[in-house]
């Protein structure tokens, strides 16, 4: 799977002498498109299975023990109304409760009646009770999602992937480029010209850090709730400050990993979403010319 | 067993499988469906290996102090058994309780609870992770199983260890939902696997089992059998209860609980 420096594809000139070149490049390797697409499969499924794990018991702690009676700083719980007879969803994050009924703690069952559940059912897998099929799930995904994820990793070491795509550039870290990208995100600018050859810094950054750092903090926490895994890792128990404290964050990592996915698919969006999912389903990308090229 | 398919409902299960990736909320039927079991059943075939190559040399769980003991232990499962003869023996602080082991062994034993009292004793402070999400830290006190079992003098045919318990869970008219579960010889033998008849430095509390129950500290909650009467040695799992190898096991959990 060899992935040269330059596209492939040849270029292609466009009907008018007088418009600048319009490129077509080839952008993203058979095997990160493939890997992104099983990631993002994983990915959603193992959110959906877990939030349904979560609602077996929706409190989070720190430190190696937890249960109901001991202080939680995160719970999605729900109280009786007694006086009208209703059902109230509540979201309490340390000393601040919400209301939430409808999403988070009281959601519709299947027939349509307020019920206590934490995430509601269209967010889960399976869409309702089932504590051992919600483990199947998640423990198959995250085998194929961790073969997946080796794979990739792989390759893009091997291939140089990470290293001509991921790695900033020389000059791409000065403060004063950085702050001139930020300032085009903010006014949504889309990439052209050579920009739009490779990914921008703030990118970069974006996908060193779900790649290298939260992915694996999601793997390494998820092992930490194995006792059989911590029998033979126990320095798993210290590295995240205990059993309850790595749930804790592979919930947290869990949400900013949903956060991410939006941020990545609204910039998809902004950069050209059909030329964006193109690029990942055929690899195939175009260059739009600067302006005034 | 499923009411036979229609045609429709072919094509619509059909659909639907084909768009499950893109369902929110993945109905139970659909999550549930054969076509995927085989994918569930590979992961946990994986889980096992992987976890079984990683304890090759058995360690053992980490251990605690006396400060780390969790304020409380939230029991699950029965709390208080409800037959007349638990009852019964519970009042006579359990001096005519028995424990038969039996099966596949060369040495069938009945033992008191002085009789496992008298032998000697582990006590290990650890952390019980219940599958729900919760976890707990206790003392526990008790024989080791391979002490037991080696006193028994297990039969080489022997692969398994089943425990059965005084506990009826759900009760049905065909008598089968009393607790029972199993582990194989790699975790039934291991040093920190105990039946154990002491907790916190008491005697084992009623809603924790009393008067014996297994800890099995690498594995999950339910796997932790409360409330035992018999141990039985076997060969094969698939003629006990629904062949499973326990109570939720023969409900769709997981055999092997590392996880």
């Amino acid at each position: 799977m060899a992935v040269t420096e330059q596209s492939p594809a040849v270029p292609v000139v466009e009907a008018s002498e007088a418009t600048p070149r319009r490129e077509v490049m080839y952008r993203h390797s058979a095997v990160v498109r493939v890997t992104h697409w099983i990631n993002a499969l994983c990915l959603a499924l193992l959110l959906m299975s877990g939030l349904r794990l979560f609602n077996y018991h929706p409190a989070l702690y720190w430190g190696n023990y937890g249960y109901s009676g001991v202080p939680s700083f995160i719970a999605i719980g729900s109280v009786e109304d007694a006086e009208k007879d209703e059902l109230a969803g509540i979201t309490r994050i340390g000393d601040w409760s919400f209301v939430t009924t409808g999403v988070l703690g009281v959601s519709a069952d299947p027939d349509g009646d307020p019920a206590a559940m934490a995430f509601p059912n269209w967010a889960t897998l399976p869409g309702g009770p089932g504590l051992a099929l919600a483990r199947d799930w998640h423990f198959a995904l995250a085998w194929l999602f961790a073969l997946n994820g080796a794979v990739y990793l792989v390759f893009g070491l091997l291939s140089g992937h990470f290293r001509r795509d991921l790695a900033p550039a020389a000059g791409e870290l000065s403060p004063r480029h950085i702050l001139a990208e930020v300032w085009d995100h903010i006014r949504l600018r889309r990439p052209r010209g050579e920009a739009a050859r490779h990914y921008n810094v703030l990118q970069k950054f974006a996908y060193i850090v779900v790649i290298f750092v939260l992915l694996p903090v999601m793997v390494l926490t998820g092992l930490t709730m194995s006792p059989a895994v911590t029998a033979a890792v126990p320095v798993l128990f210290d590295m995240f400050g205990g059993r309850q404290s790595a749930r804790t964050i592979h919930f947290l990592v869990a949400n900013v990993l949903v956060l991410f996915v939006l941020v990545h698919v609204v910039q998809v969006v902004i950069a050209g979403a059909f030329n964006g999912m193109r690029s990942m389903i055929t690899g195939r990308y175009v260059v739009k010319p600067e302006r005034g090229a | 067993m499923r009411p036979l398919m229609t045609r429709r409902k072919m094509i619509t299960a059909g659909a639907a499988a084909a768009a499950a990736p893109l369902l929110g909320g993945c109905d139970l039927q659909l999550s549930d469906a054969p076509q995927f079991r085989w994918f569930l059943d590979l992961g946990q075939a994986a889980s096992l290996r992987l976890q079984r190559l990683l304890l090759a040399g058995q360690p053992l769980v980490r251990e605690y102090t006396m400060a780390d003991i969790s304020p409380d232990f939230p029991p699950n499962g029965t709390a208080m058994p409800p037959s007349p003869l638990y009852r019964q023996m519970m009042m006579r602080g359990f001096e005519n309780w028995q424990l038969t082991v039996d099966g596949l062994v060369r040495k069938p034993l009945t033992l008191t609870l002085e009789d496992i009292r008298a032998m000697p004793a582990r006590t290990q402070i650890t952390m019980h992770n219940c599958d729900e999400g919760w976890s707990a830290i206790g003392q526990w006190t008790g024989v080791q199983l391979s002490r037991v079992l080696a006193e028994a003098e297990l039969a080489p045919e022997a692969r398994y260890v089943v425990f059965y318990c005084i506990d009826e869970l759900v009760r049905t008219p065909d008598r089968s939902g009393f607790y029972y579960e199993s582990l194989d010889l790699f975790d039934a033998l291991h040093p920190q696997t105990i039946l154990a008849y002491g907790m916190n430095g008491n005697p084992l509390p009623v809603r924790h089992g009393a008067p014996l129950r297994l800890r099995v500290e690498r594995q999950v909650g339910y796997k932790h059998a409360k409330y035992l009467n018999r141990i039985e040695a076997v060969e094969r799992l698939d003629r006990i209860g629904k062949g499973k190898g326990g109570f939720w096991e023969d409900r769709g959990y997981q055999w092997y609980a590392g996880l």
